[in-house]
Order: structure tokens, then sequence, then C-alpha cells
């Protein structure tokens, strides 16, 4: 059906107002166009926008179950294959954080290791929304979920996010990338780029949740890029395993900067010694993924300048 | 062609005679040679199809979803655990009204663990919505291959179809078989034209969040449309007959029930022992006969209450249980003799007035591929009394029981 707004993720679904999953949905598919048929998990993205009768999507869209839309992407590649209508068409497997790194993993991995052409994406909100903020697998150190909740035993999460960008460039992915709902125009040049590519593809896409992360709603934009400009969320490529490139920052902020304005991390930031191992994290990727913009001297005065007599 | 081919080497004959476009499995056994077979012929280039090799059963089911939906016709194959790990995903096709085809080699369910025969594993899943039918032997199953696909994909139905045939037994025993030409098949089983796909130039959603408003006349939907598969599959076993001139198929069978005073139901290949029991106690004057269950869903409860109500005793063969109730088959043969006003199931057994009833015994057979001789049938003929028997186990070792229980 075509979408009102002219986009093929219309309008008039019942996302939560400020839903950084809504606004990455709409952008992924107006990249990929209307040859496109999706494969969704079960989830908060397939609840709010398939209320039957009515749909906000304006291409060929399936949903079966909570973990097995890389399987059914699977059978939808291959039988597009089967017709010979493969060539023309996109197929993509999405879910959320709980459908990709943890219930649907198994489905995933199949997936990619069967050298499907699809892409799949992942939107991390970083916990179960859906179902009422529970843990998954990506939800990050020390936040507070309503399964990991802040108690006199326990200062939250008490695990790090499962490095599924790593598990998907292990499976030989022709691209891998991460993404944030803070930059839209990143998400649809690293989409452009992944539909450029055969075989499959993996896009995590950082995508703050207002009503989990507990932030207001006009936030979801500058908490989306907080967590890029802290080096808590790298930006980064893999083509054919190698690293290609990362997101440079001129101005690495302190995390406080990100938890200040998130309920999860409240607990957090009364307390300089929890703030400190968050920063940890952050300097682990700053470090590993050499996210630091370098400006030397020389560098810095762009080389078709004249030096000043 | 009359070939002599393993049951399983005879399935893939069959499905590859329908020309799925998307084959793909797990394996398991006693289904695996099946689908091994499917893969063999594809590498051949023998026929021409996307065979996925997937990474579990509840895969397998969702990739034959997903091609399905795109409107391809398939097939995937199962047993015992890979069944119950589809679980969900069976239940999910059966509602989303896609006519996938799958072959479930029976077996038993662990723990403790046992790869052989019995019924456990469909009769789990028989209030999924598929239609679910039993081959007897290697031929019926064969042929029940080619009539599931003219069956599921009738747009009138748009159901799924489990083909049901005993592991080992039937899928790696060896019997001679006539194998359709491609020219019988194709002039039997249209080419499959969706209802319903996934299209880019048709962009429908499948599978919304539906909430009460909506969702019982989905479900609804479903057991009306079971009413017509009953009416449908007679059809389709005589027009299986004109073409292949056999009369495979249908929803029941008798075998010498007539004038019979003690009968049998059972489903699968049990039924080929029954039947030599029969002739042989027939030959002594005896007045027995079996009644074969081929469509187990939708469960044929008015067919089975007009072959047997003038038949003074029945036995209920199953290998399968409901642990803490009575066995499922004999429950519902005993309910297509209670009075249906107000169970919703008028149509399934109509009221015939007063009714009347055998004396409906249960037993409990061959779990986890226990042999059932000539002598454990006729052991149920003989215990077949003028007061019903519930829960009776053939052929249990009581020495066993003392030993660990």
């Amino acid at each position: 059906m075509a979408q009102e707004n002219g986009h093929l993720f219309g309008s008039g679904h019942t996302a939560c107002a400020g839903c950084g999953q809504a606004i990455a949905a709409r952008l992924v598919v107006d990249v990929t166009g209307k040859n496109t048929i999706i494969a969704n998990n079960t989830g908060c993205l397939e609840v709010f926008s398939t209320k039957y009768p009515e749909s906000a999507w304006g291409v060929p869209w399936i949903h079966s179950l909570f973990e097995n839309a890389a399987a059914v992407a699977s059978g939808i590649e291959v039988a597009l294959k089967y017709l010979g209508q493969k060539e023309n068409t996109h197929v993509i497997c999405q879910a959320g954080d709980g459908g990709t790194a943890d219930i649907g993993l198994q489905a995933l991995s199949g997936m990619w290791e069967r050298g499907h052409d699809i892409l799949s994406i992942c939107y991390d909100n970083e916990a179960y929304m859906n179902t009422g903020v529970q843990r998954s697998g990506l939800t990050p150190f020390e936040t507070s979920t309503s399964t990991t909740p802040i108690g006199k035993l326990s200062l939250g999460n008490p695990r790090p996010k499962k490095p599924m960008p790593e598990i998907a460039v292990a499976h030989g992915l022709v691209y891998v990338a991460t993404a944030s709902a803070g930059y839209p125009q990143d998400i649809q040049k690293k989409i452009k780029k992944a539909i450029s590519l055969k075989g499959p593809k993996y896009i995590q896409i950082h995508v703050p949740c207002p009503l989990g992360w507990r932030h207001d709603s006009q936030l979801t934009y500058d908490i989306g890029k907080l967590a890029v400009e802290t080096g808590l969320y790298p930006l980064v490529e893999y083509e054919n395993g190698k690293l290609t490139s990362v997101r440079k920052l001129t101005k690495i902020k302190p995390v406080e900067e990100y938890l200040k304005f998130q309920g999860r991390f409240k607990h957090i930031m009364s307390s300089p010694e929890l703030i400190k191992q968050i920063q940890a994290v952050a300097d682990y990727n700053i470090e590993r993924y050499g996210l630091k913009m370098e400006v030397a001297a020389s560098a810095a005065v762009p080389v078709t300048s004249q030096p000043k007599a | 062609m009359r070939e002599l081919l393993e049951g399983s080497e005879a399935v893939a004959e069959a499905v590859r005679l329908c020309k799925p476009g998307v084959v793909s499995a797990y394996p398991i056994t006693p289904q695996t040679h099946i689908v091994e077979g499917l893969a063999a012929m594809i590498a051949d280039g023998k026929f021409t199809s996307q065979f996925v090799n997937v990474e579990s059963e509840h895969s397998a089911a969702s990739v034959v979803l997903g091609s399905v939906a795109t409107g391809v016709r398939s097939f995937t194959a199962t047993s015992s655990q890979g069944l119950l790990l589809m679980a969900e995903v069976v239940f999910n096709i059966a509602g989303m009204r896609l006519p996938v085809i799958m072959t479930c080699a029976n077996r038993a369910i662990s723990a403790p663990l046992n790869i052989w025969n019995d019924h456990q594993d469909a009769i789990t899943v028989r209030d999924s919505g598929w239609i679910q039918m039993h081959a007897e032997n290697i031929q019926e199953a064969l042929d029940l291959h080619i009539q599931a696909y003219r069956i599921g994909e009738s747009p009138k139905i748009m159901l799924p179809v489990m083909v049901n045939m005993d592991g080992f037994i039937l899928t790696h025993g060896l019997e001679v078989v006539d194998v359709p030409t491609q020219a019988q098949v194709d002039s039997f089983l249209p080419a499959y034209t969706p209802l319903y796909k996934l299209d880019v130039n048709n962009p429908l959603t499948f599978g919304p969040l539906v909430d009460p408003d909506y969702y019982m006349e989905a479900r609804y939907a479903i057991h009306q449309t079971h009413k017509d598969v009953l009416k449908l599959i007679p059809l389709v076993k005589d027009e299986f007959q004109k073409v292949f001139g056999r009369p495979t198929g249908g929803l029941i069978e008798g075998y010498r029930i007539d004038d019979a005073e003690k009968v049998i139901v059972a489903m699968g290949s049990v039924c080929g022992t029954i039947k030599d029991v029969v002739d042989s106690l027939r030959s002594k004057g005896k007045k027995v006969g079996l009644l074969k269950i081929i469509t187990y869903r939708p469960f044929p409860a008015d067919a089975i209450y007009q072959a047997l109500k003038d038949i003074p005793k029945v036995a209920v063969l199953e290998k399968a249980v409901s642990l803490g109730s009575y066995s499922p088959v004999l429950t519902e043969i005993r309910s297509a003799f209670s009075k249906p006003e107000g169970s919703g199931l008028a149509s399934y057994s109509q009221s015939h007035g007063k009714k009347k009833s055998p004396v409906i015994s249960g037993f409990v057979i061959g779990l986890g591929g226990r042999d059932i001789t000539i002598d454990s049938i006729k052991e149920v003929y003989k215990r077949l009394g003028p007061k019903p028997i519930s829960e009776e186990y053939i052929d249990l070792k009581p020495e066993l029981l003392e030993e660990h229980i």
C-alpha cells in the first residue's frame, strides 16, 4: 500500500513519542526502497507497526515468531532465487536486541553461515522493552532494568554487552557496521553500502528508548549522539572481516554527559566509583577503535592553504 | 513403474514428482533418508529446488514458512524431538494459513531417549491446525504426499499437511511400490497458485498483532476449514483413483467390518499386522475386523460413528498416551458416540438421535518401538469383553516394573 506520508514505513503507528527504533526503521526502508521484503522478529517494532487491521508497512512484511525471522528470511531468499526474482529484491531480517543477540541468535548464526544475501538489522535499545524493560544480552554494564534492579546487593546488570558486531564479523560477513539513531545520514549511508554488496550483512543500530531508558522523549537524537561522543557506542564498519572505518571524535565527552539524562543510570550518577567503571568501558572502546581524532599540528592545516608570510 | 524402494526413497520420489521449489530439513533419525534422497536428486540435477541445510528443526520449519509465504511450494520432514522443537512454528504455519507439506517419521518422545516408532510426536501437535494423515504402508506414504499438496494447497483450504509414516517400520522398510509418472502427477496436482504471497508489487503484511476483537475469528476460521477438509479428502481420494488407479486415502478404511462383532481401530503400519490377524481369525469363523484411521486431523468422528455404530465391541489400539488421562484416540472415539449438543463439533459428529454405542475399550501398544506381534493383536481381540477397558497396556513386562518402580 502507498503510504500517505511518502515513506514506506508510514505514520500512525503506535510507537511511543521519541522512539528511536521507529525513526531508524523508517530510515532503513526509505533507502532499500519498494523492492524490499522484510521478515521481522517479535518485538516492539512488530507490535507497534502492525496492529491488525492496520499496518505501517508499504513493503511486503512478515512476522512469524520471536526467534525465527532469520530462518523465515532465508526461506524468502531461496524462494526468490527459485523464482528468479532475487536479483531485484532486497531481503531484510530485522529484530530488536533480544531477538538478535539472545533468542534469535541461533537462527541468525545459521542464516549468516549459509551465506544468504540478506541484510540483518538489530535495533538495539538495550533491553526487552516490549515486555517491560527486562535485561537482554545487549544491556550495558550496570544498567538498571526490571530484571536487574538496583538493590542493596545489586548495582544493576552485572555483565557487559555481548559483542554482537564481533560475533557477526567472526561469521565472515561481507559487511558489519554499527550505527545510531543520533546519526540518521550515517544510518542511510551504511544501509546503502550494505545493499550494494552481495551476501550476508549486519547493521546494529543504537536506538534510544525514552520508556526503557527513562529519558525525555525530545532527547532521542541527543542521547543517541552522546553515546557515540562519549565512546560508549563506537560507530564502526567492517568489510570481509577487516575494520575499514571508524567514526573519529574531535572532542570526547565524559560518560556522565550521556548517563545523566537517563533514569536507568541514576544510581551511577550518584557514585563516582561507578562512573569510573563506566568511563573504563568508554576508554576501552576509545583505545581499541582509535576513536580519538589525532590533531597533529601539520595535519590540522589543510594542505592547499598557504602559510602566512 | 514398479520398483523395490525403501520407504524414505519412495517418499523422496513422491516429493520430487510434486516439484517443491524449496526443501529444508535438519537431520533426525529415522527421517533423514528422505531428505538425503532429495538432496542427492537435486545434486544430480534430477529436479530443480533450493535445498537449505539449517541449524535446527525450528529453522527448517521457519524456512519453509518463509518460502511458502513467498509463493513457492516447499517441503520439510522431521520426527520426534524435531517435531517438538518445531512445535511453535508448526502452530504458526497453520495460523498463517500456509500449505507447508511435511513428513513426520513417527518416533517416540524422550525421556527416556528412544529412536523407535510410536505416535506420540504427531499426537502431541494434534491441536495445531495441521491436517494429519497416517500411512499404513510405503505405497500409501508415497501416495499421501501427492494428495497432501493437492489438499493443503486447495484455495478453499490453505492449511499445512503432515503425512505420518511409522519410523523405521515404513521409513526403512522395503516394498515394491508403483512410482507414478510425472505426467500422472502433473495431471492430478496443478502448480501452486497462492491466494496471497510476499510480493513487492502487492505489498501485504503477514503475521500482524491481533487483539481480542479479532483473534477468535481467526481460530474459528481454521476450525471451520477443517470441516471442509473432511468433505474434500474423499473427493481427492476419488480423483486420485481415477488418475493412478489406486484407492489410496480418504478418512477411514474399514476392513471386514460389515458383520464384525469385534473391531480394532488403529492408525499406521500396525494396520497391516491387524489385517493378517483378521484374516486368520476370520478363517476360523471369528467375526473380527479393523477400522483404519487415515485422516486423524480433522477427526472424522461422523465417519467413525457410521462405521462402528452397529459393532458390539470396539478396541482402540494406540501408540500414544496422554499421561494422566485416557489415551487420545480412545477419548475422541468415545466422544464420537456421546451427544454432540453444546460441544461445538456438531458437524464433526452429527446427531443421530438415540445413539447406539459399542463397548469401547482402549489399549496402549508398541510404545518406543516395542514389537507388535500377531499374538499381541490376538490378545487384544481376546480381551474384548462385555465391560469396557480403558488403560490396558499390551506386552508390558511386569518384571521390569517390579525392578525399577
